[in-house]
């Protein structure tokens, strides 16, 4: 499953220009969408950040004797320096005795910094494939070809195949699944790009002779920045139930890596007996998740209201 | 017309060549090692070696990589590394169970969300509009394996109505082939159905306030009939769109909840190819499932002239 | 108004089959009715690989056991008695042994087993085993004399010749016909057909999915009553299916829900699961167990330096690998004896002091050593149920003893290819690894493929150390089960100064059937003669 709630735009899109920017910083901030999504995901961003702070242990920290054990069960085990700790596990923990509520406070951090850097890299990547696509007519068919044979192969396949094939880590993970969602953003793009050409405007900065950089920079950018938002926002989501998918089948992040995905691998072969491994990861993701696409669509319809009816 | 859809099918060539050499070239350039594998244990390095030349990775890529091509272009997708069988033959034994669970799982998305998010947008903005669009956002947030075990727990171990895993063929009867897809059919419908129902919603909504819809209603005809029958085929564009690309979803959520229920389909053999590393096998099921993606899309396409006569090409 | 009114009538077909389905579902009750006379498993992994004498697998071992026979096999007391051989004689200066088949026994294809069969499936399997391997040096010659007598003449004495030839794990010396034993024993064979009880269905086979066994109708069982692997190997079932269900959690929910009959490995923590219920039973099929290990990369820096390979054994302890991986007590046992606690060899010469995670120890010798800190590659296999917590802890344990540990994870098929390479860890190799041995592989020095310490020649591991290379040839020699007792404790002080591999603790999975299931047969191997399927269970 990949969730994709966007609709991958077919080309003849134009581009809506950016409305001065204090209307839209007001709707913006009356969108009951953006509001409600922005406020959690920045609550689960900053769970991640202090999470070495709040967490009781370390999310690696194993223990053989405090296996499986159910929410709010005690432990203790001995320091190096010989002293006795307690520590209550607030969310139990897993089959080699780590502290699960520390899991999923690390979780935060990981699965939000796959699910942002694969939107910001995906949204770079796929910017200049996108605008060298739309702007220099010789470059536009060889990019499109290829980005048609990406988009044909099923993305979850994509990034299994990838993933599975060189080592396991993080920056892999993060490779295999930007790659599937670049086609999508140089798409868009491109017909953005390949509309703002039209304009006059552009027309006539190409005839003054304005450099070719500085033109894009100028005047064609700018008019991505919306819809980019969007969908970024899109992909960041994606991207995170992606990573826990990779996860679940267990060719994603090293186990070891406390993201909310591994915690719910390691949970799913006891999930009769301790259902709180895949429950409580569970619902962080989920809740982060749907706060990523309720902030998507507030976004989508503030800054770029045609998107969904564009399909 | 006819030359339309040849133009078409001429235009999947060049894709499909190029997903071939994407596959072809994203297998050979990494490092592992599938004579290794297949040597196993005890192997010396000779015995990597020769194996090493019996499968022709010895050769340089370009070379590996055309032999493969004609090879394929002839119908052969070569031995599978592991099994003693043909590519072909392990695939196509796993066509069925993928085809059913999918065709099903389009049955059941369809048939919910399209009267789902019909009646969303004609009571827009009452409450039942608020739940549709709320458990379509909620569809894309929770992971399919969450919604399988769930599913699995209350309705195979609780309630004990369908079985916890497996696939029967349909040569074993329908009654018994249905009941065992019916769960893996939900769980993996989820996603579609917020997806479909969210479609549905917003193209409706475009259709209701168009002007032919208000002479219908203002002619007295029932409401059920404005919505089904005007509304609805108007509608049908976008939603059949949305179907289209939804494919690519699908063979997504197939891997995973074929994982999930033991269903020995297309999924399952991928997960298992790529973790054995079989080249041959890999190549295959990426090029087929391309092709039905690429294909499918070109239908949707052309049924655009069959829901909205407007389109001609 | 719109011409076609095609939307209805889609909704209209949705919902219908929406509402026949549902109403299928109802009728259709419990899950499918299936011939009592199916045996439904669900085994520790899939049939891949089809040839038990290429590959040390277990699996295939198991398979190898549902369609071969073996000349002799090993008994419940651990004795070895004739399967296929009908009696056999040594002469009195112990150099000539003659076998005489029993008569009757035929191949899958009705063709009748000889002597011209049986020398080569002995010279393929003695090619790629290593029990085979060492006993084969002491071998002048193996000699038809009829089509049921044949004749084995040895250079010198050895105790271990009827021992190998009734090996009871992989990698076991099955028979087959003689064409396919001809078989250049590096390539895997690639038809199927053996004298054993059941017939394998070549046709049925679809890898990922399931393996179809039949019962042979023309095995001629021996009169004996079963017991281990030998005695009459009786099919009371027509069929076994091999079914693979990769979720365990999934596997035993089949079973309790009566899909399945048979699991033969549920993991450890599944068991509160399948204990209770009345449908259930838990059979104890494999007395002998496994034994984790951890296996040194000799032939790189730093498990090339003895001092250094003994520091961990220091660090190490077997508790916390015990309880991480199996957890329940009752199904595992802390055992420093490397040749198995509860049998002829067991001692705990020279391991007193070690692994008891004594790290002021470890340090010390670490600092002796002069490690430099270097990052050891642990591989960690990642979907193998027995292992995933294994590498954990062993970074764990080995960090708190002054180790730096780079534990990289990854599936087993890749820790498979990773560990045959030679190479610096930099370079794709590796530094150390867990894995697993069947107790009934590693009963003595000569048989466990670890201790094998010739360099190059040696298992993935490499060791290089003459001194127990001595040891081992003493042990094939050896005649009396006093000397073999002294050499294997020889061999474990040596190991306690110089390891080619730790052991990790003993453990013990039991096997769980439906309550209908009965009559499985304890043994070094899971066997499926003699197991009856009742109508009781559902």
């Amino acid at each position: 499953m990949t969730a994709r709630t966007s609709i991958a735009p077919p080309a003849e899109i134009v581009g809506a220009p950016v409305a001065s920017r204090p209307t839209v910083w007001r709707k913006l901030r009356k969108n009951p969408s953006v509001l409600l999504g922005a406020t959690i995901v920045l609550i689960m961003l900053f769970i991640g950040l202090i999470a070495p702070v709040i967490a009781p242990t370390d999310p690696t920290a194993i223990n053989p004797a405090a296996r499986n054990l159910l929410p709010l069960a005690e432990s203790s085990a001995r320091l190096e320096d010989g002293t006795r700790a307690t520590i209550v596990h607030l969310m139990g923990t897993d089959s080699l005795g780590r502290d699960v509520y520390t899991r999923v406070l690390y979780g935060a951090r990981v699965s939000i910094l796959v699910g942002i850097t694969v939107a910001l890299v995906s949204v770079a990547i796929g910017t200049i494939i996108g605008t060298a696509a739309g702007y220099f007519r010789w470059l536009d068919s060889l990019i499109m070809r290829i980005m048609d044979g990406l988009m044909a192969i099923p993305a979850i396949l994509l990034a299994i195949a990838l993933v599975s094939l060189s080592s396991a880590g993080i920056t892999t993970v993060i490779i295999a699944i930007t790659v599937p969602e670049v086609p999508r953003i140089v798409r868009l793009v491109r017909s953005i790009v390949l509309s703002v050409r039209e304009e006059p405007y552009v027309e006539a900065a190409i005839t003054v002779g304005t450099p070719v950089l500085p033109l894009l920079i100028r005047h064609v950018l700018p008019n991505t920045i919306a819809p980019l938002i969007v969908q970024g926002t899109f992909v960041c989501a994606s991207a995170i139930l992606v990573e826990a998918i990779l996860s679940f089948l267990g060719i994603g992040i090293p186990p070891e890596t406390p993201t909310w995905g591994n915690i719910m691998a390691e949970g799913r072969q006891l999930f009769r007996l301790f259902p709180h491994n895949i429950l409580f990861p569970g619902i962080f993701l989920a809740v982060t998740v749907l706060a990523v696409n309720i902030l998507g669509d507030g976004l989508r319809d503030t800054l770029d209201p045609k998107m969904e009816k564009r399909a | 017309m006819i030359s339309y859809i040849l133009r078409r099918l001429a235009a999947t060539i060049p894709v499909m060549l190029i997903v071939a050499v994407l596959v072809f070239l994203m297998l050979r350039l990494t490092p592992s090692d599938p004579a290794a594998i297949i040597a196993g244990d005890n192997a010396t390095s000779e015995q990597i070696l020769a194996i090493r030349a019996k499968l022709g990775l010895d050769q340089p890529i370009v070379t590996q990589f055309f032999t493969w091509l004609g090879r394929v272009l002839s119908g052969d997708f070569g031995n599978s590394f592991f099994f003693k069988k043909t590519v072909w033959e392990l695939v196509s034994n796993r066509i069925e169970p993928t085809l059913s669970l999918s065709a099903l799982t389009m049955v059941f998305a369809i048939a919910i969300a399209v009267p789902l998010g019909a009646i969303a947008a004609y009571r827009q903005g009452t409450l039942i509009d608020r739940v549709v669009m709320g458990f379509s956002v909620l569809g894309f947030s929770v992971p399919v394996f969450v919604i399988g075990y769930v599913l699995v727990y209350v309705f195979a171990i609780n309630l004990g109505w369908f079985p916890v895993q497996g696939y029967q063929r349909l040569a074993s009867g329908i009654g018994p082939w249905l009941q065992s897809l019916i769960l893996p059919a939900v769980t993996l419908s989820v996603i579609y159905i917020a997806l479909i129902a969210r479609m549905t919603r917003t193209s409706m909504l475009d259709v209701l306030s168009e002007d032919y819809i208000r002479t219908a209603r203002a002619k007295g005809q029932t409401e059920a009939k404005v919505l089904f029958r005007h509304a609805l085929k108007n509608a049908a564009v976008p939603i059949v769109t949305v179907v289209g690309i939804g494919i690519a979803l699908l063979i997504g959520g197939v891997v995973v909840t074929e994982s999930v229920y033991s269903i020995p389909g297309l999924g399952r053999l991928t997960v298992d190819a790529v973790l054995a590393r079989d080249f041959p096998v890999i190549q295959a099921i990426i090029l087929l499932f391309s092709l039905v993606y690429v294909l499918i899309n070109l239908i949707v396409d052309l049924s655009y002239t069959i829901f909205d006569p407007r389109i001609r090409h | 108004m719109q011409p076609v009114n095609y939307s209805r009538r889609t909704v209209l077909i949705g919902a219908a089959a929406l509402a026949g389905i549902l109403s299928f579902a109802a009728i259709s009750g419990s899950a499918n009715a299936q011939d009592e006379d199916t045996l439904r498993v669900v085994m520790q992994a899939d049939v891949r690989i089809v040839d038990p004498i290429w590959t040390t697998s277990y699996i295939v071992r198991d398979h190898g056991y549902m369609i071969y026979d073996t000349l002799f096999a090993m008994d419940a007391n651990g004795e070895i008695q004739p399967q296929m051989v009908d009696r056999y004689t040594v002469s009195e200066d112990k150099l000539t042994y003659t076998f005489t088949l029993r008569g009757g026994l035929l191949w899958h294809d009705n063709q009748p087993v000889t002597t011209a069969d049986i020398i080569p499936s002995i010279k393929r399997w003695a090619a790629r085993d290593a029990l085979g391997q060492t006993v084969m040096t002491f071998v002048t010659s193996i000699e038809a004399k009829d089509d049921l007598t044949f004749e084995i003449k040895l250079k010198e004495p050895t105790g271990l010749l009827i021992f190998a030839l009734g090996k009871p794990s992989s990698n076991v010396p099955f028979m087959m016909p003689k064409r396919i034993a001809e078989t250049d024993p590096n390539t895997q064979i690639s038809e199927f057909i053996g004298s054993g009880p059941f017939v394998f269905m070549s046709d049925e086979w679809r890898p990922g999915d399931k393996a179809v066994y039949t019962k042979f109708e023309g095995y001629k069982p021996r009169s004996e009553a079963p017991s281990g692997l030998t005695g009459g190997k009786v099919a009371k079932v027509s069929r076994v299916e091999w079914r693979v269900i990769a979720d365990q959690q999934q596997a035993v929910n089949a079973l309790l829900n009566g899909e399945i009959d048979i699991i033969q490995q549920p993991g450890a923590d599944l068991f509160p699961l399948l204990k209770d219920d009345p449908s259930i039973k838990i059979v104890d099929w494999n007395p002998y167990g496994y034994q984790f290990n951890l296996r040194f990369n000799q032939a790189v820096k730093p498990f090339d330096n003895p001092k250094i390979r003994q520091a961990a054994l220091y660090a190490l302890n077997q508790e916390d690998f015990l309880q991480a991986a199996i957890g329940n007590p009752e199904y595992y046992t802390v055992c420093k004896a490397m040749f198995v606690c509860g049998t002829q060899l067991e001692t705990i010469a020279g391991m007193e002091d070690k692994l008891e995670s004594n790290f002021a120890k470890s340090k010390q010798l670490l600092a002796d050593a002069g490690y430099d800190g270097e990052p050891v590659v642990l591989l960690h296999s990642t979907d193998l149920p027995a292992l995933t917590n294994i590498a954990p802890v062993a970074k764990s344990l080995l960090e708190r003893g002054g180790f730096v540990v780079d534990m990289q994870s990854m599936d087993w098929q890749t820790v498979l290819s990773r560990r045959v390479r030679k190479e610096p860890p930099s370079q794709g190799g590796w530094n150390a690894m867990a894995t697993y041995w069947s107790s009934a592989d590693v009963l003595n020095p000569v048989m466990g493929a670890f201790f094998n310490a010739s360099g190059d020649k040696a298992a993935f591991g490499w060791p290089n150390d003459p001194e127990m290379e001595e040891l081992r040839r003493r042990f094939v020699r050896a005649d009396a089960l006093e000397e073999q007792k002294g050499i294997a404790e020889a061999v474990q002080l040596r190991e306690a100064e110089s390891p080619t591999h730790i052991v990790l603790g003993q453990f013990n999975l039991p096997g769980a059937t439906r309550s209908n299931v009965s009559g499985w047969i304890p043994a070094a191997a899971p066997v499926f003669w003699n197991i009856e399927k009742g109508n009781g269970g559902e």
